[in-house]
């Protein structure tokens, strides 16, 4: 929208390499190739040299891994909301399936944790989609009220049935031989997620995707399953969360009722609008901001919740586009005040 | 016998925990997740009242209940009314409201067992045979007493009728003078006072802590889904199903299991019968 003051605006220019549509450009110097490959590199070569600038501090490390995991979940919940049209507010879910898979398949069959952690993965997302099937015809508003029920209800189901250790939780699951391998395994798993969604929402399956986001009953008339859709993107999103909560539960050597708590379905989605939604990058760098912040303000309790409960309010009120968003257009276009 | 009379009390404990979240929703098509927030705010505010300030009960409910539907009337006016139109922002930020108040209260010292409201009077009685305490039969009739007001209100004054006509038909509304975000902000505050009502009366059962924030929101969305959004005799309803279910479930299976049973109700409703016990065509369209 731009802001007409009495007898001038703002006009916005694509620069010039930009050809027709996103992710299409016309290239003609090295400076122009740094100038589209920079931001990328940035963001990978930062996440991938993250650990060793944090060497001096090794409680900031731990924090690192815990911005993945819940950039792990921030990535799935936006690409199930921005590109499927399913606003999933459970990612404790995932997080929970998938440490209390890994955790089981460690302890009750002695099963190393190079194996535990991909079969937890699958695993974990086939139970998430089987037991979300039967809601997938909902829509919006509906699909985020049940999917936040899950969670809750597994956990009280857990904890009423008293089974897999009840209250206490399962202790003593396997930990990491080395802070090295469990930060690489889980900053490449971010990575490997972000590009892999950006290239797949681009190609066929993603192109129905978004149609069942936009328009289901179109993609239903051109004679496509949209539940069969619906559930590929559950399986792809929950098998990130169930990822991340397989690493968490090998991490803190345990999984626990904890792993459903509300904070895993909060965090994320404070991330990925702050972030910016839609554009996958985004609710990692909101990660980024937000966990470091919710972490400094540990010492005081629950004021954390509430703090960023707030900054999620202003967010999405006053500036619902989010930094990602807000970045990239002023990186990619040339503003300037033209008199009419 | 004693399965009757408690399923009775719990059933309209529901009503009334659920009837301000359903009045805006149907209004406004607002879904209000604040409402838990809302209804451990005045419990709050009632006990501060009262103990900081020194008032009589009678008045300190009253300014209570003042004061949150104030609340709940600005939270619309300068926060929601943004965001309205786009359900997931709708929910995300009232949600972050209701989560920011019930933590700040949290941070702010609200817990441990010192606030608790005294009942309104004080004893018990036998009823055939099951012994129940005073506060809890006052709970059915100011339960009975809301859903009759709220029934005269909404169908025999104009701002009543204002009110119906915009859950009705929001466009045909406005063609007849009814301003949309007016009657939003009135049904806000209305839903608001509502939550304080259940609040000032069910508190007096327990102490006033946070968790019952989470629970009233739980159980409200519940009630509300189980009978349809918006539908207020579905919402009676279905607080009368899940109400006696949840005793039966107690008295047979244990305590444990009372949340998860209005958890299954929602998604069994939802899966079978999407649109709610009463829910009408055109909210099946919008929600599958």
């Amino acid at each position: 929208m731009a802001v007409d003051q009495k007898d001038r605006r703002k006009e916005r220019i694509d620069r010039g390499i930009k050809v027709r549509s996103d992710g299409v450009y016309a290239i003609s110097s090295w400076l122009e190739i740094s100038y589209l490959v920079a931001p990328r590199l940035l963001f990978i070569v930062g996440l991938l040299a993250a650990p060793i600038l944090l060497l001096p501090v090794p409680y900031w490390q731990k924090v690192l891994s815990i911005i993945c995991i819940y950039s792990l979940l921030a990535i799935s919940f936006d690409f199930l909301a921005n590109y499927v049209g399913l606003v999933s507010l459970g990612g404790g879910f995932y997080i929970g399936v998938g440490a209390y898979v890994a955790a089981l398949l460690n302890m009750k069959f002695n099963i190393p944790i190079f194996v535990t952690i991909p079969v937890a993965t699958v695993v974990g997302a086939a139970i998430c989609t089987v037991v979300f099937l039967p809601c997938l015809p909902l829509r919006g508003v509906y699909f985020a009220i049940v999917s936040l029920m899950f969670p809750l209800l597994a956990a009280r189901v857990i904890e009423a049935l008293d089974i897999f250790g009840g209250t206490d939780g399962i202790v003593g699951v396997d930990g990491f031989s080395s802070t090295w391998i469990e930060q690489y395994l889980l900053i490449i798993a971010v990575l490997a997620a972000v590009f892999f969604l950006r290239r797949m929402i681009t190609e066929d399956v993603g192109l129905v995707f978004s149609g069942v986001k936009d328009n289901d009953q179109a993609v239903k008339a051109s004679g496509i399953n949209i539940t069969k859709y619906k559930a590929l993107g559950i399986f792809v999103a929950s098998s990130l969360g169930c990822f991340g909560g397989a690493v968490l539960s090998h991490i803190y050597m345990w999984a626990g009722l904890s792993q459903f708590a509300l904070d895993f379905s909060i965090i994320p989605i404070a991330a990925t609008v702050i972030g910016g939604g839609g554009t996958l990058i985004g609710p990692v760098i909101g990660c980024l901001i937000l966990v470091p912040v919710s972490e400094l303000l540990r010492d005081f309790g629950t004021l954390r919740i509430a703090v960023y409960a707030i900054v999620l309010t202003l967010f999405i009120v006053y500036k619902s586009e989010g930094i990602m968003v807000y970045a990239s257009r002023k990186y990619e276009q040339f503003e300037r005040w033209v008199s009419i | 016998m004693e399965i009757l009379i408690y399923g009775i009390i719990n059933s309209v404990t529901l009503v009334l925990m659920a009837l301000g979240f359903t009045l805006v929703y149907g209004v406004s098509r607002l879904p209000n997740f604040a409402h838990g927030a809302l209804y451990v705010v005045a419990g709050y505010l009632t006990w501060i009242f009262m103990n900081r300030l020194g008032l009589n009960y009678g008045i300190s409910i009253l300014a209570a209940l003042i004061v949150t539907c104030l609340i709940g009337a600005a939270m619309y006016q300068f926060v929601l009314i943004r965001v309205r139109g786009m359900p997931i922002s709708e929910i995300i930020a009232s949600y972050a409201i209701g989560l920011a108040i019930l933590e700040g209260l949290r941070w702010g010292g609200l817990k441990g067992s010192t606030f608790t409201l005294p009942p309104f009077i004080e004893g018990s009685v036998e009823i055939l045979g099951v012994s129940v305490d005073f506060q809890r039969i006052l709970v059915v009739f100011i339960g009975a007493f809301m859903m009759i007001g709220l029934w005269v209100f909404v169908s025999r004054t104009r701002l009543g009728l204002a009110l119906k006509g915009m859950a009705q038909d929001e466009r045909a509304a406005l063609t007849l003078g009814i301003d949309s975000d007016k009657m939003a902000v009135v049904a806000m505050a209305l839903g608001s006072g509502l939550a304080g009502v259940a609040a000032v009366t069910l508190f007096p059962l327990g102490n006033i802590v946070v968790e019952a924030g989470y629970n009233v929101l739980i159980m409200a969305v519940a009630v509300c889904i189980v009978g349809g959004l918006g539908s207020w005799t579905g919402a009676v309803l279905a607080a009368f199903l899940i109400g006696f279910a949840q005793i039966l479930t107690v008295v047979y299976l244990g305590a444990h299991f009372q949340v998860v049973v209005a958890l299954i109700a929602i998604i069994i409703t939802l899966v079978l019968r999407p649109s709610g016990l009463f829910g009408r065509q055109k909210e099946l369209e919008e929600r599958v």
